[in-house]
């Protein structure tokens, strides 16, 4: 899976599997998930060096940390597609016995899950921890995580913005899915973050804005770009705007569906504008 | 009673400062993570031997926990230090979501715990940090007596695969234990054998009851006295076979009676054996600033309580 032509229809048949998972279930966050679907394409299928053989301890690979873990059909689609474990257990998300819980977790065994995440603002912390632990090892390596623009509300990010500067972990490239919208609304009107790149310039980071982050060339771009700015004394922030409920028109331009599923007739029309192109699972 | 002497009176954090050195010693993958305590937590001659392994994270807490996790996602097996209160209810989604239910390999050492810390008061002694950490699906919770225990527990909490919570505290306290005996986690200790009475205690309170227990012998009283080092997994075996020949139980630790050693014990011997039992510990109650011994007297926690509460059981037992 290599050219811009199937990586666009892997990025379709993905928004598919979003609205079905979550659809299947009546629960969920399709929003934020749509949303970031060419990041987790590119970087799981264009910028990452990883193994599918699943390893806990990630020896000798990339790594990969999902902070703000509500968006889990997006990760565990593309883990499927990209051969983690079979899609067939995409229909067991949100299910009793399943491996695919609500936001993900270690304790079924999941592979291409390293940490648990739902309770938000915790995965930077970890990030630098486990790319702390690459220095040890020498393993030449990056880590990568990604957080939504709202958990930056969380003190413990900051806790870990100041951390990973001050310890010049620079083998951590950490992105922000800056769709500027949250559960109640608009970020700005919940709590503004105010100049988000300036604050990370502040605490000693270096910064990347990718302004168009549902273009997928775009974003494997920006990806390939961040890695160049790796390995110099500082971490490297991505601002990636979005926009929630990208590919499906009427969860464009809302808050709203966050975390609500589509109805039969709404899935319908959403399935309508992204039509099936590797084949549904 | 043969009287139990000790070697003189040594900190309990000062005896995790020197198995955490032994560990950086014989094995490279032992880091530490201190969150602006360092002296506190007697970490300062693993610092400087391993400079390299050693992370001062700031007053910051929260990120120290999850820093933790992912050190040890690489195969590191961090050890956390901070003072008790920070390393529990301060954190405890931090640890719940990232160690406990993420089953990472994280050992949460916390020194200054219960109303020994002394003058610092409420604000710092915590009481509650036992139950919090025990009701944690995958910990394991261990509070150790005495130097020699601290430093045994902790070279082999590195040696289990698990999140562990550590608990020592801060002031000089008598050091009484085989300084060879290697720890076994989950082992209760019997110190003392008996018939009349059992007495299962942990922490700095060992100390008082074996004192209590002489008190009691020279009252004609035959008591066992256990060392219950290990809160989770709890040794039943060991507690059951006790009770099983006394009959009647007194457990004394320096916490809440609420989610301590006491409610566990009482919790599996309600189901299957069920004998009198009184409690040594804080009843529902906030701390304050004072001197240890003070402290103790005045939360009902010195020998003399034991004593007390020893009474009251026997006068229970049919």
């Amino acid at each position: 899976m290599d050219s811009p032509k199937e990586l666009e229809n892997l990025c379709t048949q993905i928004r598919r599997d979003i609205l079905r998972m979550v659809h299947a279930v009546q629960s969920g966050h399709p929003g934020g998930s749509l949303g970031c679907v060419e990041y987790f394409v590119a970087l799981y299928f264009k910028v990452l060096k990883h193994k599918t053989s699943f390893q806990m301890n990630g020896a000798e690979e990339d790594l990969f940390f999902l902070s703000q873990g509500h968006i889990s059909p997006v990760w565990y689609s593309t883990l499927a597609r990209a051969g983690y474990f079979d899609l067939d257990e995409l229909n067991t998300f949100r299910k009793l016995n399943s491996r695919l819980q609500g936001h993900p977790a270690t304790e079924e065994g999941l592979p291409g899950v390293r940490i648990a995440s739902g309770s938000l603002g915790q995965g930077l912390s970890v990030a630098c921890g486990a790319a702390q632990a690459k220095k040890l090892n020498q393993d030449n390596h990056l880590v990568f995580s990604l957080h939504g623009d709202g958990e930056l509300q969380e003190g413990q990010i900051w806790e870990a913005v100041m951390y990973a500067a001050a310890h010049q972990i620079d083998n951590l490239i950490s992105t922000i899915d800056y769709n500027g919208r949250q559960i109640d609304g608009d970020l700005k009107d919940v709590l503004d973050l105010g100049d988000l790149e300036a604050k990370f310039k502040a605490f000693g980071w270096r910064t990347l804005v990718i302004e168009k982050g549902n273009d997928l060339l775009s974003v494997i771009q920006g990806l390939e770009k961040a890695k160049t700015m790796a390995f110099q004394k500082q971490p490297v922030a991505i601002l990636l705007h979005t926009e929630m409920g990208n590919g499906v028109d009427f969860m464009m331009g809302t808050h709203k569906w966050h975390g609500s599923a589509p109805n039969d007739e709404q899935l319908q029309i959403g399935l309508s504008q992204n039509k099936e192109t590797l084949g549904d699972y | 009673m043969k009287k139990i002497e000790h070697q003189g009176l040594k900190d309990t954090r000062s005896g995790f400062g020197q198995g955490l050195l032994e560990l950086g010693k014989e094995n490279p993958n032992v880091v530490a993570l201190c969150a602006d305590l360092t002296g506190s937590l007697k970490m300062n001659a693993f610092k400087e031997a391993f400079p390299d392994r050693f992370f001062q994270v700031g007053i910051a807490e929260a990120n120290m926990m999850g820093v933790a996790a992912g050190l040890s996602i690489g195969d590191k097996i961090p050890f956390t230090g901070t003072f008790a209160n920070f390393s529990t209810a301060r954190v405890y989604d931090q640890i719940r979501q990232s160690i406990a239910y993420s089953e990472k390999n994280v050992k949460i050492c916390a020194s200054h715990s219960g109303l020994t810390l002394g003058e610092d008061g409420a604000t710092h002694q915590t009481l509650e940090d036992i139950g919090m950490m025990k009701i944690l699906p995958h910990m394991t919770v261990i509070s150790t007596c005495d130097y020699n225990q601290t430093r045994a527990a902790t070279k082999a909490i590195a040696k289990h695969y698990g999140p562990v919570y550590l608990r020592f505290g801060r002031p000089k306290v008598p050091n009484f234990t085989d300084p060879n005996k290697s720890f076994e986690i989950g082992k209760a200790n019997v110190i003392k054998q008996g018939t009349d009475l059992t007495i299962v205690a942990n922490g700095h309170l060992v100390w008082q009851a074996i004192q209590a227990a002489e008190i009691l012998e020279e009252k004609g009283v035959s008591v066992e006295l256990i060392d219950l080092p290990t809160i989770k997994p709890l040794d039943e075996q060991a507690i059951l076979t006790s009770v099983q020949k006394t009959q009647c139980l007194v457990t004394a630790e320096e916490h809440q009676i609420f989610g301590g050693i006491g409610e566990s014990i009482a919790g599996f011997l309600s189901s299957i054996y069920p004998v009198p039992i009184e409690y040594v510990g804080v009843k529902d109650q906030f701390g304050e600033s004072g001197k240890p011994d003070d402290l103790l007297k005045k939360y009902g926690l010195s020998q003399s309580s034991i004593v007390e509460a020893a009474q009251r059981v026997l006068k229970r037992k049919k």
